[in-house]
C-alpha cells in the first residue's frame, strides 16, 4: 500500500490553498497530457486529407494570394517592401491569436465532457490550444520566409528574435483565451459574440492595410489603445521590417502579454471549481 | 486516558483516520437549475438588474457522511437519479462539494466512462498514450506498461489502425485495459463489469478480483443486487441525494429492496 501515505496523493476538498498556484502545479504535473492533447489536435486536424500537414503551409499562402490580388489592385497600398510579405506577416500573427483564443474557449466548453468524467487540470485545454497554435505558427513561418525571398524582402539576423515574439504572442493569447473560457462557461453566447468581435478587431488592427493609410484622427486609437497592434508588430518587426525591436516596442508587448496572462490565469483558476458544475 | 497535551492526540488530529481510504463528511452538492433559460448575456444583465434571475436550487447530495476503509469493497446502490454518480464525481475529484468535506487517500482510478478521452481518428497506440496521460501518467510510465495493456486487450493486430475501425467491443476492451493498468489505491467501478464478450468479462472480473486481493479499495456502483451482494462487504443506499442506510451489504440490500415498489 505504497502510495496511500504519500502526502501528495491525499486529496482534501477543503484544502484549497492558493488556486492559481495550485492550478499551475497541476498543469506542470500533467504536462505529458498537454503534449498529448497538442499531438492529437495536430494529427487529427488533417488526418483524412491527402496533403495533411501541408495545409498548415498552404492555408496562409492562399489567404495571402487572395488578399494581394484584391488589395494591390484596388487600394494600391504603399508598404516599405512588397505587399505580399506585409500582409502575410500580419495575417500569421493575427490567425495565431484568433485561432488559439477561440480553440481555448471551445475546447473547454465543448470539450467532449472530459471535464465531467475525470479530474484533469482545467487549464490543460487552454494550454493545449496555445501549444497547437505555436506549432502551426512556427510551421507557417516557413512560407513567410519563402515569400520574403521571392518578393526580395531582405532577411536579417533580427529573425532570431522571432521565438521571443512567438512566446509573447502565446502568453497574450493564453491570457485572453482563459478569460474568454471563464466567460463562456457562464454565458455560452460569448462564443458567438466573439466571432463578431474578432472580425471587427481584425479590421481595426493594421494587418491588411499599413497603419499610414489611417487618417490622423483615428490612428492614435487604432494603434496605441489596441493591444493587438503591439502584438502583431512584435512579430512583424523581426521578419518583415528586418530589424530588432526597440526597447519601448519590446517592453510594451511584454507588459501587455504578462498582464493578460496573469489576469487570465487568476480569474480562470479562481473559478475552476465551477466548470464541472456548469458544463 | 489521554490528555490534550499528549502527543498521541496530535496524531489523531490527522485529517482522517489512517485506515480510511475515503472520508466524506456532511458533503452536499447543489446544482443551480434555471427556471427558464436565459439565452443571452444582455438579457441576463437586464433580468439581473430587475432581480428576475430565478434559479431552482437542487441538492443532488445532501449531508452525506460516509467512511470507506482501506482494502474494502464497498457497494453503492439506489435508483436512477439518487446521486450515486455525483458521489463518485466527488471522490474522483471531478466536483468539489458545495458544502462539507471529501478526503481521499491514494491514487484514484475512475472507471466511470472508460475510453472517454479516445479519439476515433487516432490509432489504438496513440489513444493508449492519450488516455494514459489523461489518467495522470508520464510518457515513460506508459512506455513501460504499453505491451501489457495491449496484451490484456488482445489488440496487437489492430493497434496501429484508427479507432474508428474498431468494433464497440474492441473500443471498450482497450478502454478497460488502459484504465485498469494503473496500480490504483482506490478503484471506482461504475456498472462496468459487462465489457466485451464472455471471455473478456471473465478476464476483467479476474483483474478486479486481483485488485481486491492486493488490498485496493474498490467502490462499486451497480443496479445488479446479486453482483453487489456477492462482491461487496459493506454497502450504502442513496436516494434523492440522501444516505438512507449504510452497513453490512446483506442488510442494506434487504432494506433497499423492502422499500422499492414492485
Amino acid at each position: 500500500m505504497k502510495a496511500l501515505d504519500r502526502p501528495d496523493l491525499i486529496y482534501d476538498s477543503q484544502d484549497r490553498g492558493n488556486l492559481p498556484l495550485a492550478e499551475l502545479r497541476e498543469a506542470l504535473k500533467y504536462r505529458h497530457l498537454i503534449v498529448q492533447l497538442i499531438r492529437r489536435d495536430i494529427l487529427t486536424r488533417y488526418k483524412r486529407s491527402v496533403l495533411g500537414i501541408g495545409w498548415t503551409l498552404l492555408n496562409p499562402l492562399g489567404m495571402m494570394l487572395v488578399l494581394t490580388i484584391v488589395f494591390s489592385q484596388i487600394f494600391k497600398f504603399a508598404t516599405v517592401y512588397g505587399y505580399p510579405a506585409y500582409v502575410l506577416s500580419g495575417l500569421l500573427a493575427w490567425t495565431f491569436f484568433a485561432q488559439t483564443t477561440n480553440a481555448a474557449m471551445v475546447n473547454l466548453v465543448w470539450g467532449g465532457g472530459l471535464l465531467n468524467r475525470i479530474y484533469i487540470p482545467r487549464a490543460s485545454f487552454g494550454l493545449a490550444a496555445i501549444g497547437t497554435g505555436m506549432v502551426n505558427i512556427v510551421l507557417s513561418t516557413i512560407p513567410l520566409l519563402f515569400v520574403m525571398l521571392i518578393t526580395q524582402v531582405p532577411i536579417h539576423p533580427s529573425i532570431l528574435f522571432l521565438p521571443v515574439s512567438i512566446l509573447l504572442l502565446a502568453a497574450f493569447a493564453l491570457g485572453v483565451g482563459l478569460l474568454l473560457s471563464t466567460m463562456a462557461v457562464y454565458f455560452p453566447d460569448v462564443a458567438e459574440m466573439y466571432q463578431i468581435v474578432l472580425t471587427a478587431w481584425m479590421y481595426l488592427t493594421p494587418i491588411i492595410y499599413p497603419e499610414e493609410v489611417l487618417p490622423e484622427s483615428i490612428r492614435f486609437w487604432v494603434t496605441h489603445l489596441n493591444p493587438m497592434y503591439y502584438m502583431v508588430n512584435i512579430y512583424r518587426i523581426p521578419t518583415y521590417y528586418g530589424r530588432w525591436p526597440t526597447w519601448p516596442e519590446f517592453l510594451a508587448a511584454l507588459a501587455i502579454a504578462l498582464v493578460a496572462l496573469i489576469v487570465g490565469w487568476i480569474v480562470f483558476s479562481n473559478k475552476s471549481d465551477e466548470y464541472a458544475y456548469r458544463i | 486516558m489521554l490528555t490534550v497535551s499528549d502527543p498521541k492526540v496530535a496524531v489523531s488530529r490527522l485529517p482522517i483516520g489512517l485506515d480510511e481510504a475515503i472520508h466524506i463528511e456532511k458533503a452536499s452538492v447543489q446544482y443551480r437549475v434555471p427556471h427558464e433559460r436565459i439565452p443571452t448575456f444582455k438579457e441576463y444583465m437586464i433580468r439581473k438588474l430587475q432581480g428576475k434571475v430565478r434559479h431552482h436550487l437542487f441538492w443532488a447530495l445532501k449531508d452525506v457522511n460516509l467512511s470507506v476503509h482501506r482494502g474494502e469493497v464497498f457497494g453503492l446502490i439506489g435508483p436512477n437519479g439518487a446521486g450515486k454518480s455525483t458521489l463518485l464525481k466527488l471522490i474522483a475529484r471531478v466536483l468539489r462539494p458545495t458544502e462539507g468535506r471529501v478526503v481521499v487517500r491514494g491514487r484514484v482510478s475512475p472507471l466511470l466512462e472508460m475510453g472517454a478521452g479516445f479519439h476515433a481518428e487516432l490509432t489504438g497506440r496513440e489513444n493508449v498514450y492519450l488516455n494514459g496521460t489523461i489518467l495522470g501518467f508520464t510518457r515513460r510510465e506508459i512506455d513501460a506498461k504499453f505491451d501489457h495493456i495491449v496484451d490484456f486487450a488482445e489488440l496487437w493486430d489492430f493497434i496501429d489502425a484508427p479507432l474508428r475501425t474498431y468494433s464497440s467491443g474492441m473500443w471498450a476492451r482497450l478502454g478497460f485495459a488502459v484504465a485498469t493498468d494503473v496500480d490504483p489505491d482506490v478503484l471506482i467501478v461504475d456498472e462496468l463489469l459487462s465489457v466485451g464478450d464472455e471471455s473478456f468479462q471473465r478476464k476483467s472480473a479476474a483483474r478486479i478480483e486481483a485488485f481486491r486481493e492486493q488490498g485496493v479499495t474498490i467502490l462499486l456502483v451497480s443496479h445488479n443486487m446479486e453482483t453487489i451482494a456477492s462482491i461487496c462487504q459493506r454497502a450504502a443506499w442513496l436516494e434523492h441525494g440522501k444516505l438512507m442506510a449504510v452497513g453490512q451489504v446483506a442488510d442494506v440490500v434487504a432494506e433497499y429492496r423492502k422499500n422499492q415498489p414492485h
